[in-house]
């Protein structure tokens, strides 16, 4: 067990430290120039060019610079944003990553709970008018583009019923001295518009992995068994047969961890969201080399931890793969 | 006095593209508290779907028809539901199941799996269902039962898997135990262990046992009673030894020569031709009549009726000179 850890550990760092590279490489290769959008509109004398590429360091050759990136990078430094100078990447990182894991987290939440409840509800009425209705309505989240559903939510609830507000986390307008349940409530009534895209656009696969899975479990030896020895239908759907049809639904989780943390670009966009996701798309269309280094090696640590995560979780939950 | 389980004209049907098939069609039986009954026939004769409709446990499109009728202890199983239901299953009547392998859940304990068994039909404590759970283990013969409690099924033998099974079904402290080929899925050596742990149990708790197989080798010595089973229907029943000595039905003997013996001459093992027909259109008459080699005039037209054959030995066929009993 403590082997089999130590060595997905091992190979997760260095995974870790092979995106680290390709990513500087491939970003510095791609056309585009930070500097570039910087003297688009307002021509700068060489000179000044020539100075800011010097403070940021891209006048260095490609090895030099990623030795400088790195020795920083490992003491926690990743240095100044280029479009936000003089922020620090990691201040910019860190004030965007709450909105995002708030966002993120809540939506994990409701797909968790909703998509494995109506997926067991499915696979437990197979056939029937309910289930072939919830098939129909989850495609048609699944097929809808987030952007699109985003805006026909703002037009409708925002603009057009004037219920819940159309776009940022918080009410600019809101009195500085607001108590603590008046400015969560406040990020709350924010909170619904985004959660609810997000949910509806993501709910479709969870409902159907656990349906399926559910499906294919409901007809088991054991599952009949259990019925036999008089539980409950309750007892025999959740104890006996969710917990063997709960593995596909952990994986998928494990592959959705990442995007918690690094944000869902097209509806924080919409939204305005304050998230790692809009962040992110907007270093991508500045060249903001420092930030898009941080917000990539954020993205590659979460996916490898939570692959780690998954697994354990895994093994813990399956007693046959303990084992082996 | 009354016998602890009466089934009367069971009908178990399947709705069907083609029109509904019955495979099981007017079954009707009795068995005696404490009393060991053997369900016999081959496969797709309808013994299995008789045994888990005792439970109401028809797997879906199947249902069991109107006019039928499970009394339990004068008590009408077919118009139980919820909790009455529930108290049947497990409670009052055991089942054990062919395949030990699959009929256990992969990733709760055995320990967990026999406990909840005892909760569903009883109300004790944490600490009683755990002891309760150890006593059940240990009467199914498992060697340190507190220590394999904890065990996976998939860190059990076959045949322990079995007892753990044995143990489940025990656990409702059932009047009625229903084994349905319950060594079918076991090496050989393990059959035989396993049998004989029934038998135990059964003389200990003084419970009935209705042994389902197809196999006449496991039914010798260790029933009382043999009912024989053909498409859908019992056509004979017959006190064990009486069975083996003189089988009425053609069927029935043909199933006695088909079967390997020890002692006397070696010669071929006799097949019986043909294959058990089709559930959603069985024969017309006898329903064994175009695989009987002694068929006569009657037999393709009229459906026999019950005759006696000897000393508690029923029989439905044509050749018996009886009266109806």
């Amino acid at each position: 067990m403590s082997r089999w850890l130590l060595r997905r550990l091992v190979d997760a760092v260095v995974t870790f430290l092979l995106v680290a590279v390709l990513v500087f490489v491939l970003m510095r290769l791609a056309p585009g120039d930070p500097l570039d959008r910087l003297t688009e509109d307002r021509p700068m004398a060489p000179a000044e060019q020539a100075r800011l590429r010097t403070l940021f360091g891209l006048d260095q050759p490609l090895g030099t610079q990623f030795v400088r990136f790195a020795e920083a990078a490992v003491r926690g430094d990743f240095g100044a944003s280029i479009e936000y100078y003089p922020t620090r990447v990691t201040d910019l990182v860190t004030s965007r990553l709450g909105p995002s894991l708030l966002l993120g987290f809540t939506v994990l939440l409701v797909n968790l709970i909703g998509g494995v409840w109506l997926g067991v509800l499915q696979a437990r009425r197979r056939g029937s008018r309910l289930d072939r209705w919830l098939t129909r309505l989850s495609l048609a989240g699944y097929a809808a583009p987030s952007f699109w559903l985003g805006w026909m939510l703002v037009s409708l609830f925002a603009i057009k019923w004037r219920l819940l507000p159309a776009a940022q986390m918080t009410d600019p307008l809101l009195p500085p001295d607001a108590g603590w349940l008046s400015r969560a409530a406040d990020v709350g009534a924010h909170l619904i518009l985004p959660a609810v895209t997000l949910s509806i656009v993501s709910l479709a696969a969870t409902m159907r992995y656990q349906r399926s899975a559910m499906l294919e479990v409901l007809r088991l030896d054991f599952v009949f068994a259990a019925r036999a020895r008089g539980l409950s239908e309750r007892r025999v759907i959740w104890r006996h047969a969710w917990r063997n049809a709960l593995f596909p639904i952990l994986t998928l989780l494990g592959l959705w961890l990442p995007i918690l943390v690094t944000g869902a670009v097209f509806v924080e966009q919409v939204f305005n969201w304050p998230g790692l996701g809009s962040l992110t798309a907007g270093a991508v269309m500045t060249r903001d080399y420092p930030v898009l280094m941080a917000t990539a090696l954020l993205v590659a640590a979460a996916v490898l931890i939570s692959g780690i995560l998954t697994d354990l979780a895994h093994r813990w939950l399956d007693p046959r793969t303990r084992d082996g | 006095m009354t016998p602890l389980l009466t089934v009367d004209n069971l009908r178990v049907t399947f709705p069907r593209a083609a029109g509904p098939s019955t495979p099981v069609d007017g079954v009707s039986f009795a068995i005696d508290r404490g009393e060991r009954v053997a369900l016999v026939g081959e496969s797709g004769s309808g013994k299995s779907l008789t045994c888990l409709a005792l439970l109401r446990l028809i797997p879906n499109p199947g249902v069991i028809a109107p006019g039928s009728s499970i009394r339990l202890d004068g008590t009408e199983v077919l118009s139980l539901e919820g909790e009455a239901l529930r108290a049947i299953r497990g409670g009052r009547i055991g089942l054990v199941f062919q395949d030990p392998m699959t009929s256990l859940n992969p990733v709760l304990t055995v320990g967990y799996q026999v406990r909840e068994a005892v909760t569903a039909h009883r109300n004790m404590s944490r600490a009683e269902a755990r002891d309760r759970t150890i006593a059940l283990l240990d009467e199914v013969g498992i060697p340190d039962p507190a220590e394999r409690a904890d065990a996976y099924p998939h860190q059990l033998s076959g045949g322990l898997r079995q007892r753990v099974m044995i143990a489940i079904a025990l656990a409702g402290e059932p009047d009625l135990l229903v084994a349905d080929e319950p060594t079918t899925a076991l090496d050989v050596t393990i059959q035989a262990q396993i049998l004989e742990l029934l038998d135990r149990i059964r003389a200990r708790r003084n419970m009935a046992v209705l042994l389902i197989t197809h196999d006449l080798g496991v039914v010798a010595g260790r029933t009382d009673r043999v009912m024989v089973m053909y498409a859908g229907q019992i056509i004979e029943t017959a006190p064990t030894a009486r069975l083996f000595a003189a089988p009425a039905h053609p069927y029935t003997q043909a199933l006695l020569q088909s079967m390997p013996r020890l002692t006397g001459p070696v010669g071929r093992l006799v097949s019986i031709g043909g294959s058990v027909p089709d559930p959603t259109a069985w024969p017309t008459g006898c329903r064994f009549h175009p695989r009987c080699d002694r068929r006569i005039t009657p037999c393709a037209g009229e459906v026999p009726p019950w005759r006696a054959a000897g000393p508690g030995q029923e029989a439905r066929c044509w050749l018996i000179e009886g009266v109806a009993p």
